[in-house]
């Protein structure tokens, strides 16, 4: 883990803030005068996960970069709610393009202020799962290679969010989407396809990859400001629930994420240059039904009967997870 | 002074003493050789602070560069062709966004089938996407354009395509007048942008705009050419006083006093064109010719001027609207709106094949004469290879992949004598 | 910059004019919920609030929140049976926060810091109180505070009541019960002791009291009959406690028999055997579940040695042998005779079986109503029929506690103050509990509760020293730390950090939070994250 862990203080780490916590342990949210990189007045649905998981991360980057921060943001739901004419509920430097051109976007920027001898001046490249994972991957690829000084974060919300809920290469196994129903022999998305991105970004050998959640606050800072003392390419996928897309209660948001993490269905980890250095421990373990029950997006699997074979599988890529990131009280087990 | 030199050489000095900041480029034929002189020019130190990305596409050639223009810096591409319409989302981005980045189309024929020569269906392609076209005729051309192009860029916070034609200028060695830094540096400020990507004053670029805007929006990126009519002329004219050279501007005519019949063409068809002219001039007939400098902005009232106390007016043009015919042509109609003037469509060189002298001569001939031109014409079509591909495709369904058939037909990648 | 692109290009925060606060349907609202400890305590104590000081490491703050309520921490934190611990929510996470070690360390910092409170200036009022027990004290310290001249009558030669004469000095040694009392006299309160009021409407009188609190306990032991023992060899447990503090211990000879289940029961066997006793025999007629007296007492008995014998009762005594029938509990779970019958050995026997009020000195009190089983009748006010006379403590209906009486006097001092103003008062009224249910307690420390030590079991049959040892102050804090602060704010910044819309104001240090309801969403995730519970969804009202 990036950070220590402080028990002990009632709420030790845990909470957003605590009044007996050193400065240096307390998060950047807590805080009376973060950014809000992402102000009041956007259009994000009730209880968004990647709103909350933008502000977090940006307000970390500002934190880091000593606001001298400039953000490129792909298309999808994140530009869309943030930036309607005439509304725009960005604080910060902020430039939309395309939906699959931010990682080159921002490699511009990074080039532009390198020209211009702007060396303080740093770059966050922003999209969701679509256009990281898919329409946009040629273009991380190319940012990735070239080791552009630009942090990119995902903000995977495992769908098409902003077009109405379709299949991205990031949707997991026995997802209902409305282009992967849950219809047919094998209701849902099929299982034994979809990339992984923070390996792909791994094996691109960058300085820094890394994988954080919205349910866990402070290692998402960490981790981002950990991202922002390197130069060079850099990559964080985070995981943030959509309360529409996944059919889940929006008070519920953060919930659905923790028990995501804890059931070990989705790791957090980070890697240096191509090798997983460390990894954030599961606190209280769950069985992925834990995860599974609170999405109306995986309904099918709890029918009469259940599909017993089918939470079978997605528990055994959780468990897969823990061995290999060794994320119940072990040591890593594997490099990559 | 003038020195002989390959024309993509050319252009990358030139653009070097520009001053860009970010070059992202990706290689494609025939643009390669001013990439690769560029990035030896950027490497060796002799463009300043400027950042040259070897990128993994078009599509992200120019991506970089909104990033990197919407940062301050003053960007520079080429493409040509596939790389064109591979970047065409976001040439229409660039545009919409106002970004004045500066490019040089190689033009070069659009696939299926793969062609690397010359023609203008690519930049005629990316038309209506916002960019202004300016059309070399020839090397010297070509480099006075790119410094006026980012003067007029700048000024306009618009992006300009600087077009010349694939291998015919790219790859030709001509004698060009180089232009000095000194020289370039008093005509070229340094960029202004009107948007600024500066954490010290924050805005938000890129917004979405629904229908209560976007009409007004799309109206201020049209008016934006509006002005550039208005500005080409008097850039033109500084460059004329800085450099000597009345380069650039709307349209340049020859020989259209007192002409009857008008032949009008974009690029370097253009020096044929001219000969074309003297021949016919000397044969007695009243022709003259008018190059379009500018395509976009659409010079309409200047071509009413030049054109509109003609008889006849002949669009030679390297490219097609498949279904429909000319695209030049329709647009110089346009603009003879109410005067009864004819306008042809003749359309040539599609693919790199060879505009002759003779065939242009001919064709004004053929135009004069009492069966005139079909609408539109294809010059120098070798109609004994389409008849046969027509018949084949009759006699069978499954007759084959047509360019295959035709090769097979012509025996070898030859163009048709001229 | 004023040549922004017209409306490609938009100013920083635009998005303020959107005011999303329109799409609610429900909406949080801040609202503090009772803590159940707070609702548990018999005297009214804010757990919570001064467990909150003790985390920031106030601790002078923490014991002035005690005071406020109760001033016997030190006492409490060592005699109270805390059903505060019993009804702590963190009991249903690992352990119930140890509430009463952590009062007891803060009551004996008080006394060795000679800590002090603040008087209210003075009213002229005389208040008399009958009875220097924990309810007649806590009475007395409340209208001291009110700013009352407060006059405390005593029949016995020494104050504390049951603290002194009914608990063991293992449990309540003596000079941490002198310290507190000390306290309350220092605030002027004027006790007189071997002072028994014998006609109490002429007291009133004479000495022209303005209202008068009765606390004088249930100091009568219940007695049985049991044929063929002669009174002089049978003692009752409060006799024999009493005994204990006046420095000429009982004669018990080597074996005591006490019966009775109770904790004073239980005191009085524990007792015996430090005196020496070589056994100590509990004879009770229910079994272990029945049995009135708190678990941990029998456990710390049991391993002291004490021996027990359930269902049993005494059906006669022939000098030391004792013959006694053995119970069997019906459906009811009262014990029916079952006709079999064995013998014990004893040479003396203790009765505590239970007590009474001597309510002698009541006779010409007019309108007062005493009970068949002799405890006083009195209202919400704590007060008797008769106008300006209340009672609490043992004396009236009540579970028969330390910490009720200390209640008692609370509570009795407040209407006493409001009566001697003319006024009434009124209890604020509570908030709803704050259940687990509402809690998210995935956020709290896992922490074991702190234990406290206790000395061996050798050196507990042989002494009188303090069984159970006060925690120190790096595991009382760290104690206090595991308050789960149910149903209170406490500053965690959770509302404040995950809402996704930034519509949550953080209003400063120790102020709160306050939510921007022109952008709240209504979502629902700083009700669903607050740790505490302290936030209410409630439907939007149009």
């Amino acid at each position: 883990m990036s950070y220590q862990q402080v028990k002990f203080y009632q709420t030790g780490t845990f909470t957003i803030g605590n009044r007996l916590l050193d400065e240096h342990n307390q998060t950047i949210q807590s805080q009376r005068d973060r950014t809000n990189s992402l102000n009041s007045g956007h259009r994000a649905c009730q209880g968004c996960g990647e709103a909350l998981g933008a502000r977090y991360a940006v307000d970390a980057a500002m934190r880091a970069a000593n606001k001298n921060l400039v953000a490129v943001n792909a298309t999808g739901c994140l530009e869309v709610f943030s930036s309607p004419y005439p509304e725009s509920a960005w604080q910060i430097p902020w430039m939309h393009s395309l939906f699959g051109n931010a990682p080159a976007v921002a490699s511009g920027v990074a080039a532009a202020m390198r020209a211009k001898g702007k060396k303080e001046t740093r770059v966050i490249a922003q999209g969701g799962d679509g256009a990281t994972v898919d329409i946009g991957f040629g273009c991380l690829s190319g940012m990735f290679e070239r080791n552009d000084d630009v942090l990119y974060i995902c903000y995977d919300n495992e769908a098409y969010m902003n077009t109405g809920v379709q299949r991205s290469g990031s949707t997991p196994a026995r997802a209902w989407t409305n282009t992967t129903q849950a219809v047919g022999t094998e209701p849902g998305n099929p299982s034994g396809i979809g990339k992984n991105l923070p390996a792909i970004a791994m094996a691109h050998h960058i300085p820094y990859v890394a994988t954080a959640s919205v349910a866990d606050l402070h290692d998402l800072e960490a981790k981002v400001t950990k991202a922002m003392g390197f130069h060079g390419a850099r990559y964080i996928h985070v995981h943030v629930p959509c309360p529409l897309g996944w059919k889940s209660d929006p008070a519920l948001t953060i919930k659905v994420a923790r028990m995501a993490v804890e059931s070990g269905l989705y790791p957090l980890y980070e890697a240096e240059h191509g090798s997983v250095i460390d990894r954030t421990p599961i606190r209280r373990k769950v069985p992925v039904e834990r995860y599974l029950e609170l999405q109306g997006r995986f309904k099918h699997l709890f029918s009469d009967p259940p599909d017993v074979a089918g939470i079978a599988a997605i528990q055994a890529i959780a468990d897969a997870n823990i061995r290999r990131y060794g994320l119940v009280d072990q040591e890593v087990q594997g490099g990559t | 002074m003038k020195q002989q030199i390959e024309g993509s050489q050319a252009v990358a000095k030139t653009v070097a003493l520009c001053h860009p900041e970010v070059a992202a480029c990706y290689p494609i034929s025939p643009q390669t050789h001013i990439v690769e002189t560029l990035s030896r020019l950027v490497k060796a130190g002799e463009v300043g602070s400027c950042q040259f990305l070897n990128v993994e596409s078009e599509f992200g050639a120019l991506s970089v560069l909104i990033g990197a223009s919407a940062a301050g810096a003053r960007t520079y591409t080429a493409t040509t062709s596939q790389g064109l319409l591979f970047m065409a989302e976001a040439v229409y981005n660039a545009a919409g966004l106002g970004l004045p980045i500066v490019m040089t189309i190689a033009n070069r024929a659009v696939g299926a089938p793969i062609n690397i020569w010359n023609d203008h269906s690519d930049s005629m392609a990316m038309r209506d996407a916002g960019w202004m076209q300016l059309f070399a005729e020839d090397n010297q051309g070509a480099v006075d354009l790119h410094v006026q192009a980012f003067r007029l860029a700048e000024e306009l916070s618009c992006p300009v395509m600087v077009c010349m034609d694939g291998y015919i200028l790219t790859h030709a060695v001509e004698a060009v007048d180089l232009l000095t830094q000194e020289n370039v540096d008093a005509f070229l400020p340094p960029y202004d942008p009107v948007q600024l990507l500066d954490p010290s004053d924050p805005v938000s670029i890129g917004s979405m705009v629904g229908p209560d805007a976007f009409m007004e929006v799309r109206y201020l990126a049209h008016h934006k050419h509006l002005q550039a009519l208005e500005a080409i002329p008097r850039i033109q004219k500084e460059f004329h006083q800085q450099f000597g050279r009345a380069s650039g501007g709307l349209l340049e005519s020859y020989k259209t006093e007192g002409a009857e019949t008008i032949v009008v063409a974009l690029g370097s068809v253009n020096g044929t064109i001219k000969d074309a002219v003297d021949d016919l001039r000397a044969e007695g007939l009243a022709v003259g010719a008018v190059k379009i400098v500018s395509y976009r902005p659409f010079p309409k009232y200047q071509l009413r001027q030049a054109l509109g106390h003609a008889k006849r007016v002949i669009v030679v043009e390297k490219d097609l609207s498949v279904g429909k015919g000319g695209i030049l042509s329709s647009e110089v109609k346009m603009a003879m709106r109410h005067l009864p003037v004819m306008v042809e469509t003749v359309i040539a060189g599609l693919g790199g094949r060879a505009i002759p002298k003779a065939s242009i001569v001919r064709v004004v001939h053929e135009a004069l004469s009492e069966e005139g031109l079909e609408e539109p014409h294809f010059l120098d079509l070798n109609w004994d290879v389409i008849n046969a591909e027509l018949v084949r495709q009759q006699a069978k369904r499954r007759s084959g992949p047509t360019a295959e058939n035709i090769l097979r037909e012509v025996g070898t990648l030859g163009v048709k004598a001229g | 910059m004023e040549r922004k692109p017209f409306a490609i290009t938009l100013d920083p925060s635009s998005s303020l004019a959107n005011h999303t606060g329109n799409w609610r349907t429900m909406r949080p609202e801040y609202a503090d919920h009772l803590p159940p400890c707070n609702h548990a305590c018999p005297a009214g104590e804010n757990i919570q609030a001064w467990l909150y000081e003790a985390e920031e490491g106030k601790y002078h703050e923490a014991w002035l929140k005690i005071m406020e309520d109760n001033p016997f921490p030190a006492i409490h934190g060592r005699v109270c049976y805390h059903p505060c611990q019993d009804a702590c929510n963190r009991g249903q996470l690992d352990e119930a926060v140890n509430i009463h070690a952590v009062e007891r360390f803060l009551g004996d910092l008080a006394t060795k810091h000679n800590w002090k409170v603040e008087l209210g200036a003075p009213t002229g009022k005389r208040v008399l109180i009958v009875g220097a027990g924990p309810s007649g004290l806590s009475a007395a310290y409340h209208l001291a505070r009110f700013g009352h001249q407060v006059i405390i009558y005593e029949a016995g030669p020494n104050t504390g009541g049951m603290l002194r004469f009914g608990i063991p000095k293992y449990r309540l040694p003596r000079e941490r019960l002198d310290a507190e009392i000390a306290r309350i006299e220092d605030m002027g309160v004027m006790i007189r002791l071997n002072q028994k009021v014998e006609d109490l409407q002429a007291t009133i009188e004479s000495e022209k009291f303005d209202a008068v609190f009765l606390a004088i306990g249930a100091h009568l032991s219940k007695r049985v009959e049991v044929p063929g023992r002669d009174a002089g060899r049978i003692l009752d447990a409060l006799s024999f406690l009493e005994k204990m503090d006046s420095g000429t211990p009982p004669k018990i000879g080597r074996r005591v028999a006490v019966y009775g289940g109770g904790n004073t029961a239980l005191d009085v066997a524990r007792t015996a055997k430090r005196l020496g006793a070589e056994e100590a025999l509990i004879i009770y007629r229910r079994d272990r579940e029945h049995m009135p007296a708190h678990d941990f007492e029998v456990q710390e008995a049991l391993e002291e040695g004490i021996l027990v014998r359930w269902l049993r009762t005494i059906k006669q005594i022939d000098d030391t042998t004792f013959t006694v029938e053995e119970m069997a509990l019906d459906e009811d779970g009262k014990p029916q005779p079952t006709g079999r019958f064995e013998t014990l050995e004893a040479d003396s026997l203790v009765l505590a079986l239970g007590q009474e009020v001597d309510t002698s000195f009541l006779r010409n009190v007019p309108e007062l109503e005493i009970s068949p089983d002799g405890v006083i009748q009195v209202d919400h006010r704590m007060m008797t029929g008769c106008p300006g006379v209340f009672a609490g403590g043992d004396m009236v209906p009540a579970e028969r506690t330390v910490t009720v009486a200390t209640g008692h006097g609370k509570k009795a001092a407040r209407h006493i103050d409001a009566y001697l103003r003319g006024a009434e008062f009124a209890k604020p009224a509570s908030h709803a509990i704050a259940s687990f249910a509402r809690l998210n307690t995935w956020y709290y420390t896992d922490a074991d509760q702190s234990q406290q030590p206790q000395i061996g079991i050798a050196k507990r049959q042989v002494s009188f020293d303090e069984v159970v040892g006060g925690l120190t102050e790096e595991t009382a804090l760290l104690e206090a730390r595991r308050c789960l602060s149910c149903g209170t704010c406490f500053g965690c910044d959770n509302c404040y950090g995950v809402c996704p819309d930034n519509a949550v104001i953080k209003l400063g240090p120790g102020k709160g939070y306050a939510i921007n309801y022109d952008f709240c969403k209504g979502c629902g995730l700083c009700a669903e994250e607050c740790p505490c519970g302290a936030i209410d969804m409630v439907k939007e009202r149009k």
